[in-house]
């Protein structure tokens, strides 16, 4: 029996007819018109005025803090994301999170609601933590707040010192707390805030003995395979370290006819002698700025921010983890690093002199500029929406020293939108954003590479390390495969439609 | 009481004891073994009320209502989300309410539009901004036909008058600028959302709009949002029974049908819990009556058919009869190739809306029985219309917790699950055949003829895909 679902049926020409006929009734506008200002927003006098505007976003690519904040405390091991405020927010974080990676994620709330808006949150506190404590049997609870929560002032060091005194968690029940107004920052403030506030809470008093380990923070990274690989590298360095919110086996558990709710992160002993370290990693700066001013500051440690993606940037990550650790880098990473070089080489015919618009947040857009430069690609339009003015001076400098980086512009607090126009008034080669990019695709037909966060509507991307040479490896798979793929539709009509690329 | 009914309570008291003791009796009233006669006075289910903090419900907010699901699908509006990225952020396209138009330039269905509120807005409020935001859109999107104000938790706690704002714009732009209150705070979940908007709908476009010559047979097709292409589906089958639906609320809908539907000799309802609201109010101030009906499965459509043909002359009368002699055989087909892959399986639902209790149909003409069935934000109305239809015993949940539903699927063993994307995964890992029952798990449309079939494969493939035994369970 043939089926038609919706990818077939409204083809129909019953429906299409119901559509002709539905417009009887919709008052639109006359198609002449319609064309007439949908040409018009292809152009320059169109692109002023998109990029005069200050009051509205459109299409931005960016997520709010107690995201990456709940992200952040999901891989800590045991540990229950708890925030304080309306309840229609964590539906929301925990749905978005679900849909990238495909995998459940537990996060309470406290349904506030009016009258926690008159009298305070304290009440929902209260009865949350003691719910939350008895029905899910949490390690840890990670305490932040949704916007409601912060506008009212809630005072989460109070209250959950309350909750402890009146016996409702126990006194030894570690509840990091981070304040996450969605109206400061994106999420990556979030991650950041968070990642501070558990590691005051589980480090303090922990300041010991070093334990010769390093602590590798990764960010707010939605790639597992991102985990997986820097855990695999630096097991091949014999490097003892501590991966500090581990979501690997948490956004990617096995399947064993068992639900966990928490299926691995960070052992919270382990996390609580990250203090202890010689030095701490980043692998991102712009979502661990605070953590890692904390950790220079209070712990006195060396800490660095060193996001290893494309070539360059990983030979640093590792050039800075061998003199850190004294322990070389090993043969078997060198020869990694050969073959993604190799890749490279082959494929660059391809991708040389391709222009490239990139959106997305500012440590992969950094890195992938880095990459597509050494691949002898262009990077041209850069948005980063939640970038700030020191990303756009590190990107502007980026660019600045490198022959391929001429053309390009960084646009930070810019969107989609915004895109959209640049990319109708000066065209690339090659779109690399989220899923919500292909939107953009779709209206100018610039081909697009997903990269970034959320990835809805392809699966296990995220699976697939983009750090190290194996990201490399996987970027220039992912990017050269799209421009032949293109090759082939452009060409499916003439004779270079060749079979040996 | 039956021993069904006993047991199914048995049941519930075990669960209810992993909870603390005052959300054991809070949680309490909202769990219940089903008695379809209404004799049981304890069968019955408290609904509506506020979610206990820390017990994760499923629930959502009264602007996921509002925006998400009422005011989100109307096509030619601008729907701005007005405060903070992260709400508008999140519900970015995420229902499928399918549309005709160019977005961007006549629609902006899949566009993601927000204030992006700062600190500053905070501290001196956002009225301002938004004021700018909005000739900042009027000028980019000339085309719109309204814009929509769809406000986020801030707005409502520091007093920003955003109706002031929108009063001043209309009279400037001549179309409707509407504010609507939907801050996700107020309320108990998803549901004072859908009020809040159908109130916005009747005070700011609703009699507003303009259209030709009445006909007797004008319907308006209300609470459907065309999900997949549900809406279309339907309306296929309206149109050939020889109606003429003159709205369609909200899938794929227009701000000008919007303004209409008060013309309809009839509404119909899919969707009563988020629009009885302006249908009630429809029949009192136009006189305009509204039916309910069902078009899940062909039992439950035949039945529908019918009861909408009811209300019109014989010609419609003698439609109705041709159309079902003319889709039968291909509704005979599908079940008689699926239903003997799916007799007996045992269905969970945990849904919104209408599902929970407008799918039990299709699931019984695929041979198929529903064990347990909840909303996340019914109220007495929903579970009155549901109890009759479930059998005696099965458990009724409402405002279902991860907790609870985890519990019940250990005891109760249901071959697949209907629910939502947070439930999704966790069912995955559990090996329990899932399907998302809000987005049709990105397929559809499930509505009608056209959605039968489809329907029909997808809990074939849901029930029967070789995966499940692949996992390799710990004994």
């Amino acid at each position: 029996m043939k089926i038609k679902d919706h990818n077939e049926l409204f083809l129909e020409p019953e429906y299409i007819e119901q559509f002709e006929k539905k417009k009887e009734f919709e008052n639109p506008w006359p198609a002449e018109k319609v064309k007439e200002v949908a040409e018009w927003t292809k152009t320059l006098d169109y692109q002023e005025k998109n990029f005069a505007r200050k009051n509205i976003k459109i299409n931005p690519a960016k997520a709010c803090q107690p995201l990456g904040s709940i992200f952040c405390s999901s891989g800590f091991e045991g540990s229950m994301p708890f925030v304080q405020g309306a309840q229609g927010c964590v539906a929301y974080f925990r749905s978005h999170l679900n849909r990238h990676f495909k995998e459940p994620m537990a996060a309470i709330s406290t349904s506030m609601t009016e009258d926690a808006a008159v009298f305070g949150g304290l009440n929902n506190m209260l009865e949350g933590l003691r719910n939350a404590y008895t029905l899910y049997n949490p390690k840890m609870i990670s305490v932040c707040t949704t916007c409601m929560a912060e506008v009212i002032g809630d005072d989460l060091n109070a209250y959950i010192r309350q909750a402890k005194d009146k016996g409702i968690i126990p006194d030894d029940l570690p509840v990091p707390f981070a304040h996450t107004p969605s109206f400061v920052g994106s999420h990556n403030t979030g991650y950041d805030n968070m990642m501070k506030g558990i590691l005051t809470t589980i480090t303090a008093g922990k300041k010991g003995e070093p334990n010769g380990k390093i602590n590798i923070i990764p960010g707010f990274d939605t790639y597992t395979g991102n985990y997986r690989e820097v855990k695999r590298l630096l097991k091949t360095m014999d490097v003892d370290f501590t991966l500090l919110s581990d979501v690997s086996d948490v956004f990617d558990s096995p399947n064993t006819g068992e639900y966990k709710m928490y299926p691995g992160g960070t052992p919270i002993d382990d996390a609580a002698d990250s203090i202890n370290a010689t030095a701490t990693i980043a692998m991102q700066k712009y979502s661990t700025t605070k953590t890692m001013n904390y950790i220079r500051k209070e712990w006195g440690q060396e800490a660095q921010a060193l996001s290893p993606i494309g070539v360059k940037n990983t030979d640093t990550f590792f050039d800075e983890i061998s003199r850190i650790t004294g322990k070389p880098v090993p043969q078997e990473i060198e020869d990694e690093r050969g073959r993604a070089v190799d890749a490279m080489v082959d494929s660059h015919p391809y991708v040389h002199g391709k222009r490239f618009a990139l959106v997305g947040d500012p440590d992969h857009l950094l890195g992938l500029m880095s990459f597509i430069m050494e691949m002898g690609g262009i990077p041209v339009h850069i948005i980063c929406t939640n970038g700030d003015k020191k990303f756009k001076k590190e990107a502007d400098e980026l660019l600045g020293e490198n022959p391929f980086g001429q053309e390009g512009t960084v646009y930070p607090g810019k969107d989609m939108w915004h895109m959209r126009s640049l990319l109708f008034t000066d065209p690339v080669d090659l779109l690399i954003g989220n899923s919500y990019a292909k939107f953009l695709w779709r209206d100018t037909g610039t081909p697009l590479v997903r990269i970034g966060f959320p990835l809805f509507d392809r699966h296990h991307l995220h699976r697939y390390p983009i750090i190290g040479y194996q990201g490399v490896l996987n970027m220039v798979n992912w990017i050269v495969n799209t421009i032949l793929d293109e090759m082939d539709r452009k060409t499916i009509n003439t004779t270079s439609f060749d079979v040996i690329r | 009481m039956s021993i069904a009914i006993k047991e199914t309570q048995k049941m519930i008291e075990e669960v209810l004891d992993g909870y603390p003791e005052k959300t054991r009796k809070a949680r309490a009233g909202h769990l219940a073994a089903n008695d379809p006669s209404g004799e049981c006075s304890t069968c019955k289910v408290k609904s509506n009320v506020k979610s206990r903090p820390g017990v994760m419900t499923v629930r959502g907010c009264a602007y996921a209502g509002a925006k998400g699901v009422v005011w989100g699908p109307v096509k030619d509006q601008i729907t701005i989300s007005h405060g903070p990225v992260g709400c508008g952020q999140y519900s970015w396209w995420a229902r499928r309410n399918y549309y005709n138009g160019q977005t961007g330039i006549d629609t902006f269905g899949t566009m993601h539009i927000t204030t992006d509120f700062q600190e500053k807005d905070i501290v001196y409020g956002g009225d301002k901004g938004l004021e700018a935001a909005l000739n900042e859109v009027k000028e980019l999107m000339p085309l719109a036909r309204g814009i929509g104000i769809l406000s986020e938790c801030p707005v409502g706690l520091i007093g920003d008058d955003i109706e002031a704002v929108s009063k001043k714009v209309e009279n400037e732009f001549g179309y409707p600028i509407v504010p609507v209150r939907c801050e996700g705070f107020r309320g108990v979940s998803q549901s004072l959302g859908h009020h809040i908007a159908n109130d916005t709908i009747r005070d700011h476009v609703l009699g507003k709009g303009t259209m030709g010559e009445s006909t007797p047979y004008d319907i308006a097709l209300i609470g459907d949002y065309n999900i997949g292409g549900d809406a279309w589906a339907s309306r296929k089958m309206l149109e050939e029974m020889g109606l003429r639906v003159i709205a369609q609320w909200t899938g794929d809908a227009s701000v000008n049908e919007l303004g209409i539907a008060q013309n309809a000799k009839l509404n119909l309802v899919h969707c009563y819990r988020s629009m009885n609201y302006i249908c009630r109010h429809m029949e009192e101030k136009y006189g305009v009556p509204w039916v309910e009906f069902n078009f899940f499965g062909p039992t439950k459509i035949y039945q529908s058919i019918r009861k909408i043909a009811s209300h019109f002359d014989d010609t419609i009368k003698e439609n109705a009869e041709k159309m079902i002699e003319k889709y039968r055989p291909a509704m005979d087909a599908v079940i008689e190739q699926y239903r003997p892959k799916l007799e007996d399986k045992k269905v969970m639902l945990y849904v919104g809306g209408l599902r929970p209790r407008h799918t039990i149909g299709a699931y019984e003409d695929l041979g198929m029985e529903i064990i347990a069935s909840g909303y996340e934000f019914g109220h007495d109305d929903d579970y009155n219309r549901t109890y009759p239809d479930m059998k005696e015993g099965a458990v009724i949940m409402d405002d279902a917790t991860l907790y609870e539903l985890e519990e019940f699927t250990r005891r109760l063993r249901p071959d697949m699950v209907g629910a939502g994307i947070k439930e999704k995964y966790s069912y995955h890992k559990m090996g329990v055949p899932f399907r998302q029952m809000h987005s049709w798990d990105y397929s559809g449309p499930y509505h009608g003829f056209d959605g039968f079939p489809v329907f029909a494969r997808d809990m074939d493939m849901t029930v029967n895909s070789p995966t499940w035994n692949l996992i390799r369970r710990k004994r």
